[in-house]
């Protein structure tokens, strides 16, 4: 039986494009599942499509010592969702590096649930939202701990760049912390480009067109520095050209 | 030929009135030195030619080549041959420098007309000036400023001014920050890069130690945003031992 068609009432929600989810509701409604056995490790590059809409639901186990690292770009002319829901036994490892590229009137978000269950995991989620034109914007990233998590080291950065005013970022870190022997850090910021850098790059021969796209490629690129190879790089920096 | 011919002059920061009727010729081939105690409209000067925003022209004209330069865009005075050495660099993390000095000269060079430099041209390009400004090539490789000192920021403008090629530079404290050594380097830069027939350079200071190694064709002396004396390199020295209160009196 497929799952209840979600409602914004339910947190993880909130912000969803529910209309242009509907149509495809049927094939997303079970997520993925994805185990990772101990001592064993993954990474995905988790590229865009040329769909309208490009929902990923994907659950991750990581067993014992496990290894998961995923990059991913999240961009799509109406509505981008990726859904993560974690869980790490002791000492498995989970890593996000995130990107939110939206222009025109785009949803993208991204949303997490890392549950850490086992002792002494790590879990770092670093997500970095560029949004031009009247696009939306959103990192919805809960952290469990469980009681008996202890040594858990969990991390979340978040950062978002307006580049209109029409545009909006939702940056919504929430720790649940059962254990006392934890270290949970989340830092999350909104701004703008930034006007010295603008002019200093003008100054030196870039339209301001240009300009902008640099300084962008500047704020997200540091997301793929571990990528396997070029691809995601590629079509970030084609997803920003877009935009600025 | 005049490079730059700035008539009258006037401009306002947030609608405070710093320029007051400005008036300078530099031609080609020339050297000359501004100077001015704080406050005297020195650096406003620097970012009115260069075209930076919130900089208002109220008055005047200025013509670089015979351009209305006022009428161009930042981008089309650098593709134009301007260029601007910051008093203070700005930093820009996660884009490295080749990266940006690469895509603005090629930027430089297709409003020009011009063919764009390869990867390995421009690293070569780079590696050259770099060396010439005793500058570590791998410092390249970091993003734009990020981490560099006060006097390593200063001598990195002096490698993106020789990447760049311009015809003329506007160098905006450009010793400030610098110890003796980099100083010399820093002459020595501008020189070579600069001293020639068809270049000239507006050199903002407020020591006349930079123009020990730079020697200046002309010096003015800038106060209450305006040009209240001109001279020759000896007014420099003038301005050093009275002190910029009588000798502008």
């Amino acid at each position: 039986m497929t799952a209840l068609f979600p409602t914004r009432r339910q947190e993880e929600w909130r912000y969803a494009d529910l209309d242009a989810l509907k149509p495809i509701w049927e094939q997303l409604a079970e997520p993925l599942t994805l185990t990772v056995g101990p001592g064993e490790s993954v990474e995905e590059v988790w590229l865009p499509g040329a769909d309208d809409v490009q929902v990923r639901r994907m659950k991750i186990a990581l067993e014992a010592g496990a290894q998961a690292r995923i990059f991913v770009l999240n961009t799509a002319s109406e509505y981008g969702r990726i859904e993560l829901d974690v869980s790490l036994a002791d000492d498995a490892d989970f890593t996000l590096f995130g990107a939110n590229i939206g222009g025109g009137g785009s949803n993208v978000e991204i949303v997490t649930t890392v549950r850490h269950i086992g002792e002494r995991g790590r879990s770092r989620q670093t997500v970095r939202s560029v949004l031009g034109g009247k696009a939306v914007g959103t990192y919805l990233g809960k952290v469990e701990v469980a009681r008996d998590a202890q040594k858990t080291d969990a991390g979340q950065s978040v950062k978002a760049m307006l580049l209109d005013r029409g545009a909006m970022a939702n940056c919504k870190p929430e720790l649940e912390i059962f254990a006392d022997d934890v270290q949970c850090a989340h830092g999350a910021s909104v701004g703008e480009l930034d006007a010295d850098q603008l002019f200093y790059t003008m100054s030196r021969g870039l339209d301001p067109a240009s300009a902008r796209a640099l300084l962008l490629e500047g704020f997200v690129m540091g997301l793929w520095d571990e990528a396997p190879d070029d691809a995601i790089r590629d079509a970030a920096r084609a997803a920003l050209r877009a935009i600025a | 030929m005049k490079m730059l011919e700035i008539t009258n002059l006037h401009a306002t920061v947030a609608d405070k009135a710093i320029l007051n009727g400005v008036s300078l010729d530099v031609p080609a081939g020339e050297v000359h030195a501004i100077m001015g105690p704080n406050g005297s409209g020195k650096s406003t000067l620097a970012y009115v030619l260069a075209g930076r925003p919130g900089y208002e022209v109220s008055e005047g004209s200025v013509e670089f080549e015979g351009h209305d330069l006022l009428e161009m865009a930042p981008h089309e005075r650098a593709a134009a041959g301007m260029f601007l050495g910051f008093q203070y660099p700005v930093e820009i993390p996660g884009v490295s420098m080749l990266q940006f000095l690469r895509e603005s000269l090629n930027a430089q060079r297709r409003t020009r007309g011009e063919a764009e430099l390869s990867g390995a041209e421009f690293i070569r390009l780079a590696r050259e000036q770099a060396a010439a400004l005793g500058m570590d090539a791998e410092m390249l490789k970091r993003p734009v400023n990020v981490g560099f000192s006060g006097g390593e920021k200063k001598r990195a403008e002096m490698v993106q001014m020789g990447i760049m090629n311009p015809k003329l530079a506007i160098l905006d404290e450009t010793d400030s920050g610098l110890d003796i050594d980099a100083l010399r380097s820093v002459g020595a830069g501008i020189n070579r890069i600069m001293r020639a027939p068809d270049k000239a350079v507006l050199l903002i200071t407020h020591y006349q130690r930079l123009l020990d190694y730079v020697k200046p064709d002309r010096v003015h002396v800038l106060s209450r945003g305006r040009i209240v004396r001109s001279g020759g390199a000896e007014l420099a020295h003038e301005l050093e031992r009275e002190g910029y209160t009588e000798a502008a009196a």
